[in-house]
């Protein structure tokens, strides 16, 4: 102890590790992931490749190798070709790219236009899409937003109720980032294509946590990003069937064949297809561990805790995400309490989300807004253990506990 | 792993880690007042039930309970601790910018969590009154219609101003005031500045310190 420490410092200094246990736990796999260990030895390796991948010389052609190897590693982990992927700096620019070709009124440019005028996509969208849709509106486009059931799944009456020959493009998540959710894409593909419009999927959740094959699924446009897979931040992609028509969100440059303009984020694209070399190898096995962990995580909580809901599909779910709902208890004091006992969780409450609205998933499921503020999201990675799932079973009983006996919204049954 | 600063102050730590006064046996308490406010819909609930020394008409005791975040939690507790052996009068008088002064200060978007305790212990003073005949003491918040198009009171405009609005548009997107007729848009402009003053400006920002 420093002896020159003050009384009140020292006061506040044992507060904070009364319940400071030494043990930190990393539950926020969907929000984002630590890098694969591989990915960060590829990324110290190719660091000082710095030539700009668009020179001639040869440090130019030496990125630019490096870049095309990725793009053919991202392809062939979706079962695209090379060509059909466009690198872009996020999963929000990616889905942002894909639903601005719905205004483009681009005949002059080189890329054909899209001539639909509507779209569609659902309510649970993550807010990327749904504040891209907004502005579509408010440019003139009209939006259609799909309902989802109790678990989540889209209403594909509803969608074919929708589809018009006018629909230009649809969007729909493949896997909901909070309730985990996962839609059934190759029968919206069908019932989409069938009408002659155009389907994206958001599968930024999905991408090397479930298999993903763009020819498998029938999707004309695909968002997938890089630090959700053990990869970096700031890097991501969209898959563009070759024929479908675009636009660039940014002009101004000839990369990504003048689809997005600015200098490759050389070190990013190539750490990016190392992430999703190291997915193909690790990712089913890790799917099954990832699965009976949640299971136990599961049961264990039911067992130990009375009046808890659990939100999202009961199977067709990502393999690590568990969205549980406790009555009487609010989100933000729950994450708090975790966090404090070095557990890291998400909630879908309002207090947390700083724009004062509860998560509009939970919303959309119909369950009313006191689930949603009392809602916590439990994302499991691929380092996680069992010993990690004890402890949450040990720490979360004590908190939940706590919180409802300060509440004014639970009432003990016998 | 690097140890950063918590998400509030230390006061708010140390009250949301060791809540003081909490209600916890309600039906054994024997309360002369009790106030309720706020909706779970909402995210947010606050009960408070105080005991009254009658002979000096100060607060003898003060206890609650709520369906809330960290802020509201702490911002209570504290709360409770400030008004025992407080004159009513005075307890009536009590701000959220009083409450969040010796939080150490609370983020501008958490302040709406701190306004339920507040508005709970005043209904509990309302409550002790009522029961005891004084209903002379009564203080009632009464709302005031400022626009009447859309049927928008002070009280509305107060919330909006706690959500988070800070200009006229703002305010209009949130309630609708002064969207048809306009006549009532000074009116609105200058309760705008008095809510942000009331409840956002001159509050010491202390930053937590580590």
């Amino acid at each position: 102890m420093n002896p020159k420490e003050s009384k009140s410092r020292q006061k506040k200094r044992q507060t904070r590790e009364e319940f400071m246990d030494k043990r930190l736990i990393y539950f926020d796999n969907n929000a984002t992931t630590p890098l694969h260990p591989e990915v960060k030895k590829e990324i110290f390796e190719v660091l000082d490749i710095y030539g700009n991948p668009s020179s001639l010389h040869g440090f130019g052609r030496l990125a630019r190798k490096y870049v095309e190897e990725a793009r053919e590693k991202v392809s062939r982990f979706i079962g695209a070709k090379p060509e059909e992927i466009l690198f872009v700096g996020s999963g929000s620019e990616g889905n942002n790219t894909v639903l601005s070709i719905l205004n483009s009124q681009c005949g002059a440019c080189e890329f054909n236009a899209c001539s639909g005028k509507e779209l569609i996509t659902t309510t649970i969208e993550h807010p990327c899409v749904l504040e891209a849709s907004k502005c579509m509106a408010e440019r003139g486009i009209k939006v259609t937003y799909l309902d989802v059931d109790k678990d989540g799944k889209v209403d594909l009456d509803q969608l074919k109720d929708s589809i018009t020959p006018m629909t230009g493009l649809v969007s729909i998540m493949m896997a909901n980032n909070e309730i985990g959710t996962i839609q059934d894409i190759k029968t919206i593909s069908r019932i989409v294509h069938e009408q002659g419009a155009l389907l994206h999927t958001d599968a930024v959740q999905a991408v090397g946590k479930v298999p993903v094959d763009v020819n498998d699924l029938g999707v004309d446009f695909l968002t997938l990003s890089g630090h959700k897979i053990y990869g970096p931040k700031g890097i991501g992609a969209v898959y563009i069937r070759k024929g479908s028509p675009f636009c660039p969100l940014i002009r101004g440059g000839h990369q990504e064949r003048g689809r997005r303009a600015g200098t490759e984020n050389t070190i990013g694209i190539i750490a990016l297809g190392k992430a999703v070399d190291m997915r193909a190898i690790e990712m089913k096995e890790e799917e099954k561990r990832l699965l009976a962990m949640k299971e136990t995580l599961r049961k264990g909580i039911a067992e130990k805790i009375p009046d808890v809901l659990f939100v999202g599909h009961p199977t067709d779910c990502l393999p690590g995400t568990l969205n549980v709902s406790f009555e009487g208890s609010e989100g933000e004091a729950i994450l708090l309490y975790l966090d404090l006992a070095g557990i890291a969780v998400s909630t879908g409450s309002a207090c947390a989300s700083g724009s004062l609205d509860p998560s509009h998933v939970i919303l959309a499921t119909g369950l009313p807004a006191e689930c949603a503020h009392g809602s916590i999201r439990i994302s499991l990675g691929r380092e996680n253990t069992i010993e990690d799932i004890d402890y949450m079973l040990h720490v979360l009983p004590g908190v939940i506990s706590r919180i409802r006996d300060m509440s004014t919204a639970y009432v003990r049954r016998q | 792993m690097e140890q950063v600063n918590w998400v509030y102050t230390d006061k708010v730590l140390e009250h949301f880690m060791h809540p003081k006064n909490v209600l916890e046996d309600e039906k054994n308490y024997h309360e002369d007042g009790r106030g309720i406010t706020g909706n779970i819909k909402c995210g947010d609930q606050m009960i408070v039930a105080i005991k009254v020394d009658k002979e000096k008409g100060t607060i003898a005791d003060c206890k609650w309970k709520t369906f809330g975040c960290a802020s509201a939690i702490a911002s209570t507790s504290v709360l409770s601790e400030m008004v025992k052996g407080m004159k009513l009068e005075d307890a009536f008088k009590l701000s959220p910018k009083d409450i969040n002064k010796e939080l150490g200060g609370l983020p501008e978007h958490k302040i709406h969590c701190s306004v339920l305790g507040d508005k709970a212990l005043r209904a509990a003073i309302n409550d002790y009154y009522e029961r005891s005949g004084l209903t002379d003491k009564v203080k009632r918040e009464e709302a005031r219609v400022v626009c009447n198009c859309m049927n928008i009171t002070d009280h509305e405009i107060e919330d909006a101003v706690l959500e988070g609005a800070r200009t006229f548009y703002e305010l209009q997107e949130k309630t609708k005031v002064s969207t048809v007729c306009g006549e009532c848009k000074d009116d609105v402009e200058r309760l705008l500045e008095f809510y942000k003053n009331k409840h956002f400006c001159s509050i010491e920002e202390k930053p937590a310190t580590p």
